[in-house]
């Protein structure tokens, strides 16, 4: 089984557009929504859950108010300023990192710690084959972990039903929860988009997935909104001996397809854009087989 | 005053609109990207940075000659970032939090201090503009960390504008948590309504007044504005979807360069939301 995870460095290049329609043309593939931050491909793939499971991670300092004597050793030691103090002790769960430091080291036990519930994961089936995917919580925190969580449970399922491919939608950005999603990847397609900030973008996840040596495949959406945009991207890749696999044309049929919550590829079959997507995936799978 | 600029979905135009009000704002007026894994306004706003400091966490060091395996930062460390097992001790300091509970809680003193680099602020000025933002160091996950080194720099009494970061997870927190008020940017699409229903749901946990400005107005359906409607929330400005503004964008140029026209309003938001 091969993994590839959809990136981008910037939030809206396309990339959910992207694994809508891979969602249709890859065959024999588990699909896996690991952008848990804002999760938008269940928008487009019709999920029908089958299962919902309880996302369980962490732990939140509380104190007990009445074994607190108001000492402050808990607001000394606090790290993330997450403690305050009146007559007892107060912690803030949204600035609460769950170190645990305040209650070892409170000396009247006054602080436990609970369990956090962050959100749910799932999995579902769509008519495109099955998926995973999750929920977090409002303003939780542990995405890194829901990412691996999401993916991991993708690969487990895919594994028992024999399937060839997992595609991952993964994070915008480069932090915690697209480092989470590289682990173990067999390739990074990025998608990006011909303007100054797609190109800065994208240069520093090239730098990501070099510094965890993982071959990664470019794709310029819109390429054709902005042309010497779109060479400075491939000048960029060139340097850096990473290959454009495909240049995407600006068509308004994905916002028609998004509206009607279809992935473009089924909608619009035929559009310019379905038939450069599909040439992606082409290119993609014959490199990688 | 501290006003972010948020979305949740990443790529509805945070930036555009944060650079737009920096550019329209008058008097004493600070910029301040929060993007710190992918920082964009300096692309637009071309600030001259004239400091940079280097952002820093404290990681433990295990020194074995002191040391007696008796395992207690191990337990104490709820991240997994040491382990012990025999006569063995590891510490892995890219799994840190920096809570220091390993440092405290070690009878034998034989845990040092070490550094682990999260990134760098930088700061300048564009014009008249106070400029300031953050750079993730590749490789590094935790941006909570560096964001708040980058709100240490807000300058009192300044209008400040905070550039979040798409998501709605701690990273936007760290950015948005003490603003004074927030603008989220969306866009007319199913993609921006589910995302925008989820920025509303924290911004109201955390309690921050808020409004909405939807970007690119024209491109999908009219559901963002039947659901602020629904909900009581204002729509600030519709900036319409225009190939100019994609052309400009294209250049680096900022909004309020390409469409001169839109400046009027960016000011006008900034009155009413001083007021």
């Amino acid at each position: 089984m091969k993994e590839i995870v959809v990136l981008s460095g910037k939030g809206g290049t396309g990339k959910t557009t992207m694994m809508g329609s891979l969602a249709v043309i890859v065959p024999d593939k588990i699909i896996a929504d690991c952008d848990v931050d804002a999760a938008d491909l269940h928008l487009l793939l019709e999920p029908e859950i089958k299962e919902k499971h309880d996302f369980v991670s962490g732990v939140e300092a509380e104190v007990i108010p009445d074994k607190c004597t108001g000492c402050g050793t808990c607001v000394e030691l606090c790290k993330w300023e997450a403690i305050t103090l009146d007559e007892t002790a107060y912690v803030e769960p949204l600035d609460c990192e769950g170190c645990g430091v305040c209650a070892h080291f409170c000396p009247e036990e006054a602080i436990m710690l609970k369990d956090k519930h962050c959100g749910y994961w799932f999995k579902s089936e769509t008519p495109y084959g099955p998926f995973v995917h999750a929920q977090l919580g409002i303003g939780e925190e542990n995405s890194g972990k829901l990412v691996s969580l999401v993916k991991n449970k993708a690969k487990e399922w895919g594994e028992e039903l024999g399937k060839k491919w997992v595609i991952v939608d993964g994070a915008p950005g480069i932090g915690c929860p697209v480092i989470a999603s590289l682990s173990g990847a067999h390739a990074v397609l990025l998608i990006t988009e011909p303007t100054p900030s797609g190109l800065h973008d994208m240069g520093r996840v090239l730098e990501l997935t070099a510094h965890f040596k993982i071959p990664t495949f470019v794709c310029v959406n819109k390429w054709d909104l902005h042309p010497e945009g779109a060479k400075a991207i491939e000048d960029h890749c060139d340097k850096n001996n990473v290959a454009v696999i495909g240049h995407l044309p600006y068509d308004p049929c994905v916002v028609k397809a998004m509206v009607q919550g279809k992935p473009v590829v089924s909608l619009f079959a035929d559009s310019p854009v379905s038939v450069a997507i599909k040439e992606v995936w082409q290119k993609l799978s014959s490199i990688l087989s | 005053m501290k006003l972010a600029v948020a979305s949740g979905k990443g790529g509805t135009g945070k930036t555009t609109v944060a650079v737009s009000l920096a550019l329209c704002a008058t008097g004493n007026v600070q910029y301040m990207d929060c993007d710190v894994e992918e920082p964009n306004g300096h692309l637009f706003l071309k600030p001259q940075i004239t400091e940079r400091i280097t952002c820093k966490v404290t990681v433990p060091v295990i020194n074995e000659e002191k040391c007696t395996y008796c395992g207690k930062c191990r337990d104490i460390c709820r991240f997994n970032a040491i382990t012990v097992f025999g006569k063995t001790i590891m510490a892995f300091p890219e799994l840190c939090h920096a809570c220091r509970g390993c440092f405290l809680v070690c009878d034998e003193k034989a845990i040092d201090e070490g550094e682990r680099e999260v990134g760098v602020v930088e700061k300048g000025s564009a014009g008249s503009i106070s400029f300031c933002h953050g750079k993730l160091r590749i490789g590094e996950a935790m941006s909570p960390p560096l964001i708040k080194a980058v709100k240490k720099h807000i300058i009192k009494d300044a209008l400040v504008i905070l550039d979040a970061p798409p998501g709605t997870t701690c990273p936007v927190i760290a950015t948005v948590k003490d603003a004074d008020y927030v603008i989220l940017v969306t866009e007319p699409t199913p993609f921006g309504l589910n995302d925008l229903k989820l920025a509303v749901g924290v911004l109201r946990k955390l309690d921050i007044p808020f409004s909405v400005i939807i970007n690119r107005h024209g491109i999908g359906d009219d559901r963002v504005e039947r659901w602020c409607a629904e909900e009581g929330i204002d729509i600030k400005m519709k900036i319409p979807f225009d190939r100019k503004i994609a052309e400009g964008y294209a250049k680096a140029q900022p909004l309020v360069e390409t469409r001169t026209d839109l400046r009027a309003s960016f000011e006008q938001l900034l009155e009413e939301i001083r007021q």
